[in-house]
């Protein structure tokens, strides 16, 4: 049994399960023919079948109950204002799987020459919405109305001691939907992880019909029509922002250190801060000749390397590896598009350089609060 | 029974009940039930007639419905607690406090709290389900966009709401937030760019003039951040919400009502 928690513990280690995850998303939601071709011949298409909704769920209560048996993950998961994250965890799946499989069902349809399921034959097959919809809403409206009643009567708000401004709790957490962003300020600086990122996050969501300009899919649940687009949007809305909302919530502890679920949250956990600036690296380890007095001298080699990788990458890719795609979206839609998918990437690509080489930033200027 | 049935029978014919509910009676003709929605100012937020997938729960899971309707409760729940509550640091926390144990009926806090961390979640399947189902594409993109400001409004009065009752769960999960406007780019003192905002050695952005100096009316938490919170919490926020939540809905109509298969 410990040596099961153990094990439990060492996968959810961020870079292990975030390793995990970016190897084997790909393969769950085929951004391409080849990834789908993989896709089907791993099996991973019985995912959207009844009874891998079954078994899934299973596993996961089966987890939870488990996992309530340790007094660690207890205290952790029955905290009141982390119950919504449980919840989240189990409907985040639950309507993965319930769109996937509509998407599924609909592929097939279309591919045997049918109708999808939600066609209509317009205007004969419209119902009124005095008794058919108004009722769905009364129904939907007392049963979330007893839920809630439920909900409240069962489990009290949280409420701790006193504000105390001279006291700071250890960890200190952000509201519970902003972890994700509180995560990301493990490998960026405030200035990224607070306001650029969370901006670029809005302006991106508020593109995504302007970029998308596949005119399929629109109406009904598909996946073939709109591989790309969904793979994504999936990766952005599962990985990058639920699953670092969980990282955040359970597994980390005090000083943001890394708790695996049943590990005990020992605030004089010691843990190596090595990081240290690409400048460093540069200067101090391979030249030996120690830090350049001059700005920017000391820091040129990493603003050449995040301009080459925000100006130069995009017309590059657009003329080889991205050549399709750039002549389906045209040039605007291209650049803006590029910015928002490789702004994504810096999270996954800052946190492998830490993880690899303890890399903290590629550009320091500390003097003018600017390391990124 | 009989003339029980009656008598609700003859009230539905009677001047009082026709006055209110034109057409009169139980609507049971096809007519009828197009003119109930008609005439009814809350009713006509939707179509007459809708395509048939647009009322199985498969398909729309039912989550802009229930964001509007958690909506409703938190404002109702809302509107209750701020007869007791006073945001003040003297008084918030025990205000918090006698909700639960003085009030009658004293789960109004945790219906409204519960119901915030739910409205979140169900505005995240709602973009989650308009997604997957393509129904961002024209000519529904204004309203996507609308959507998302919708998102981030839920999120903002969550936020808001946080520090209300004044506990250590309150102020330094705001304090985690609100330093990071710190480190707004030219806004804030600890920001890149700032230092530049300068003339010679007067800064314009320092920390008593930055971004978040307006967020939370201080350098420190404190009696003008509850204020401010509480403020941009009960009037301001729901008063932008509710401008796009009208344009949201008013557009869904605009824009052909529920998305279909061509």
């Amino acid at each position: 049994m410990e040596g099961f928690k153990h094990l439990i513990d060492v996968l959810a280690k961020p870079t292990i399960l975030v390793t995990f995850t970016f190897v084997i998303f790909f393969f769950i939601f085929p951004p391409s023919d080849w990834f789908d071709k993989w896709h089907r011949r791993l099996k991973f298409d019985a995912l959207w079948g009844k009874k891998s909704l079954i078994i899934i769920t299973g596993l996961l209560i089966a987890f939870f109950v488990f996992g309530l048996g340790d007094p660690d993950f207890r205290s952790i998961v029955l905290k009141p204002d982390n119950v919504p994250i449980s919840g989240l965890i189990f409907l985040v799946f639950f309507f993965t799987w319930l769109s996937m499989s509509q998407a599924y069902k609909n592929d097939e349809l279309q591919e045997a020459g049918k109708p999808v399921d939600e066609h209509y034959d317009a205007p004969n097959d419209k119902v009124l919405v005095w008794p058919d919809l108004v009722y769905v809403e009364l129904i939907s409206l007392v049963l979330c109305s007893a839920f809630f009643l439920l909900w409240s009567i069962g489990l009290a708000a949280p409420l701790e001691e006193p504000a105390n401004p001279s006291e700071s709790p250890n960890p200190a957490k952000a509201p519970w939907y902003f972890l994700g962003l509180q995560e990301m300020l493990v490998y960026f600086d405030p200035w990224m992880a607070g306001v650029v990122l969370p901006s670029l996050i809005i302006l991106g969501l508020m593109a995504i019909p302007y970029l998308d300009n596949n005119p399929e899919g629109a109406g009904y649940y598909s996946y073939k029509n709109r591989k790309l687009s969904i793979a994504i949007f999936m990766f952005g809305w599962l990985v990058l922002w639920v699953l670092l909302i969980v990282i955040g919530t359970f597994l980390r502890g005090p000083n943001w250190n890394f708790f695996g679920p049943f590990e005990y949250w020992d605030s004089h956990k010691v843990e190596a801060l090595t990081n240290v600036n690409l400048s460093e690296f540069i200067y101090v380890k391979w030249m030996g000749t120690g830090l350049p007095g001059n700005i920017l001298l000391r820091e040129i080699w990493g603003i050449i390397i995040t301009l080459g990788y925000f100006m130069v990458l995009p017309p590059l890719l657009a003329k080889t590896w991205l050549k399709d795609m750039y002549a389906k979206l045209g040039v605007a839609r291209y650049s803006i598009f590029i910015v928002l998918i490789i702004s994504a990437l810096t999270l996954p690509i800052k946190m492998y350089l830490r993880w690899m080489f303890n890399l903290k930033y590629i550009i320091s200027i500390p003097e003018y609060f600017f390391n990124f | 029974m009989a003339e029980k049935k009656n008598l609700l029978q003859r009230l539905a014919e009677g001047q009082i009940w026709t006055s209110i509910f034109r057409g009169g009676g139980v609507p049971k003709s096809r007519r009828q039930r197009m003119m109930v929605v008609l005439n009814s100012v809350f009713l006509h937020l939707h179509p007459v007639r809708l395509p048939k997938h647009a009322v199985k729960l498969k398909f729309t899971w039912c989550m802009g419905g229930l964001s509007f309707f958690i909506f409703l409760i938190l404002t109702i729940s809302g509107i209750l607690l701020m007869f007791y509550y006073r945001p003040t640091i003297e008084y918030a926390y025990t205000d918090i406090i006698d909700l639960a144990e003085q009030v009658p009926f004293g789960i109004m806090r945790e219906i409204h709290r519960w119901g915030a961390h739910a409205m979140v979640i169900t505005v995240w399947l709602h973009m989650f389900r308009v997604f997957m189902t393509g129904s961002y594409k024209p000519p529904r993109e204004f309203n996507w966009a609308i959507g998302v400001v919708l998102l981030l409004l839920t999120l903002l009065l969550s936020f808001t709401g946080y520090l209300l009752p004044w506990d250590q769960l309150a102020i330094w999960a705001i304090a985690v937030g609100s330093n990071m406007a710190r480190a707004t780019p030219f806004l804030g003192h600890e920001g890149p760019g700032a230092a530049l905002l300068a003339i010679g050695d007067i800064n314009f952005v320092t920390v008593a003039s930055d971004v978040r100096f307006a967020l939370i009316g201080g350098r420190f938490l404190g009696e003008a951040t509850l204020l401010r919170f509480y403020v941009l919490h009960c009037i301001g926020l729901p008063f932008v919400i509710m401008i796009f939540m009208a344009v949201h809905f008013w557009r869904i109509r605009k824009d052909g009502g529920i998305s279909t298969p061509v």
